[in-house]
């Protein structure tokens, strides 16, 4: 537990520096899965050292994200001034993402399936 | 006395504990999606701190350091599509070219729509990269110009609103398919979504952690070069 631990936060913290060291938009934590991944991949990390570390923060995912959330209430006046616009814009434009996302990656894949198999 | 503690980060820290545990209690006794045990937790300690008149800065001292935790579990995503690579690997194209098409949908219907209906420049530019992870979608905003502010807000918004009704959506619309469905939801609602996806199925909260990562690449590649084009 305390081993799988310290790789993802190690793994985190080399991520943070490529991402400073190259200028990359991407932040350190995304470029510490794609680190991770490759190191299981590469059999420098074994999965059994972080698996325990792994499930662990996976199963409490959404409870990180409650005090950025609570950040929103900084912002209500500027969201205030035009809320409509932007309800609107971002409640219609996220069904519409998911929507396209599935349909295309369902499509593509049936089509797939038809032709190789 | 009172004041001190709440300049305790225990402050934070217990309350955003307390207000997602009761938040699953609710959501497992009532069943509804509605009350979604991230969305509920927010509302219910906005609504305390409203009430009792605490800064959001007494609140973050502690509530900093369950978002830290928030860095490893993304890290941490890399385990899941480790484990179901094999199945992953055998879908990349579809999934890269859905994760792309999600790409452009989100752009085009977010800035469209807002330009359709009077927003300023501001806040369309702020609206773009809206299903983008929060750390991505600001260095997007702060290179295009925008309120970044304004643009994390939105992204939690967006966060809450695929992981309330995104499975549900999904079905409804015939995406059935675990991959596909954590790939609609990873794409158009980043970490917030992703968290929800992880609950229905585990293949499903991987692709769609894989799709936080390559939205945010595909965004911030993407995105600047369009502004450029209505400039």
């Amino acid at each position: 537990m305390v081993r799988g631990m310290a790789i993802l936060l190690l793994l985190q913290f080399v991520g943070e520096v490529i991402s400073r060291a190259l200028e990359v938009p991407i932040p350190g934590n995304v470029i510490g899965m794609g680190l991770l991944l490759g190191a299981l991949g590469l059999g420098w990390v074994k999965l059994e050292w972080v698996q325990e570390a792994a499930d662990l923060l996976l199963a409490h995912f959404a409870l990180f994200f409650v005090p950025a959330g609570v950040g929103v209430m900084v912002y209500f006046d500027l969201i205030a001034k035009e809320w409509l616009a932007i309800s609107v814009a971002m409640v219609v434009s996220t069904f519409a993402v998911m929507a396209v996302t599935g349909w295309t990656e369902a499509w593509l894949e049936k089509r797939g399936r038809g032709h190789v198999e | 006395m009172w004041s001190e503690l709440l300049q305790n980060p225990l402050f934070g820290i217990g309350l955003t504990l307390l207000a997602y545990a009761l938040a699953q209690k609710v959501y497992q006794r009532t069943g509804s999606i509605l009350f979604n045990p991230v969305f509920t937790s927010i509302v219910s300690i906005i609504l305390l701190l409203l009430l009792l008149e605490i800064p959001y800065a007494n609140y973050v001292k502690g509530g900093q350091y369950i978002l830290f935790l928030l860095g490893p579990a993304v890290v941490a995503l890399a385990v899941p599509l480790y484990t179901r690579r094999q199945e992953i690997l055998s879908k990349k194209g579809p999934i890269l070219v859905g994760i792309a098409a999600g790409a452009v949908t989100s752009i085009v219907t977010a800035t469209g729509l807002a330009w359709l209906l009077g927003a300023s420049t501001d806040v369309v530019l702020s609206l773009a990269p809206k299903s983008v992870t929060t750390p991505i979608a600001i260095g997007i905003v702060e290179k295009i110009g925008g309120i970044a502010p304004l643009t994390a807000a939105i992204v939690v918004l967006t966060g809450c609103l695929g992981a309330i009704c995104g499975p549900e959506f999904c079905r409804l619309i015939g995406v059935r398919d675990p991959a596909a469905m954590g790939l609609a939801i990873g794409t158009a609602s980043h970490g917030i979504g992703t968290a929800r996806m992880l609950e229905v199925d585990r293949l499903g909260g991987a692709v769609a952690g894989l799709a936080i990562g390559l939205n945010g690449l595909m965004t911030a590649l993407l995105l600047p070069f369009l502004v450029g084009l209505f400039r």
